[in-house]
């Protein structure tokens, strides 16, 4: 993929997720205050349409995301070949994928 | 690789902001795995995922706890600054602006350790 598609999904993923990392947060130290507890998440997320489009839509942007910005990383830092570097990227994101969609599933189904 | 002709750059606070911006994107993307693997137990039912989350309220977990907010809340501010940046006309202050993303990560963070605590 060229450097520019790359550039603009990563920006792209990144506008995404503010929001959604803010409202991340929110629930983070909301929930923790609340004394975090198996049933009072799985109360809020089992068989909410919202919760799984929140969270569904949070882990297809993060893994994008997340995939590109390691790719950067290793380039960079790590200075491998472009090949290399494009397996990297599909992998990782593809790992990150399935295991979020498996997450989202495990808490959202009722 | 050809090397800079300057490294005078290092150490310059927005250099650091860029190494906090690509060191903590790394380390969210690699606790993210276990993230999801950890939700994932509740595939195996509440009681699965409930046993861990007990575990987590272990001291040593919550000062874990406490870094990786601190991480998303630090990779957030310097994200936004970033976008800002590079869409927005040049402003002076940047400086200023990091070393307030960087104070703003640690209050979100406080905000944390104090709903934990």
């Amino acid at each position: 993929m060229s450097a520019v598609r790359l550039y603009v999904w990563q920006r792209m993923t990144a506008v995404l997720m503010v929001p959604l990392i803010a409202v991340h947060l929110i629930v983070i130290i909301y929930a923790t205050n609340r004394g975090l507890s198996a049933a009072d998440m799985l109360g809020r997320t089992r068989g909410s349409v919202a919760w799984g489009l929140y969270y569904g839509l949070f882990v297809v942007a993060a893994s994008i995301h997340g995939a590109i910005g390691v790719r950067g990383v290793a380039r960079e830092w790590l200075g491998w070949r472009e090949t290399a570097l494009d397996r990297l990227m599909w992998i990782f994101g593809a790992v990150l994928l399935v295991l979020g969609l498996r997450a989202v599933i495990a808490v959202v189904l009722p | 690789m050809s090397r800079p002709h300057t490294t005078a750059y290092r150490g310059d606070r927005l250099w650091l902001a860029a190494m906090v911006h690509r060191v903590s994107g790394v380390l969210l993307a690699a606790f993210l795995p276990l993230h999801f693997l950890v939700l994932g137990l509740a595939l195996r039912g509440e009681a699965e995922l409930d046993g861990f989350l007990q575990w987590s309220k272990s001291p040593l977990v919550k000062f874990a706890e406490t870094g990786l907010v601190l991480l998303l809340a630090v990779h957030l501010l310097g994200g936004i600054r970033l976008l800002l940046i590079e869409n927005l006309p040049w402003r002076a202050g940047q400086k200023r602006m990091a070393t307030l993303a960087a104070a703003a990560a640690v209050g979100i963070a406080g905000v944390f350790l104090m709903a934990l605590l």
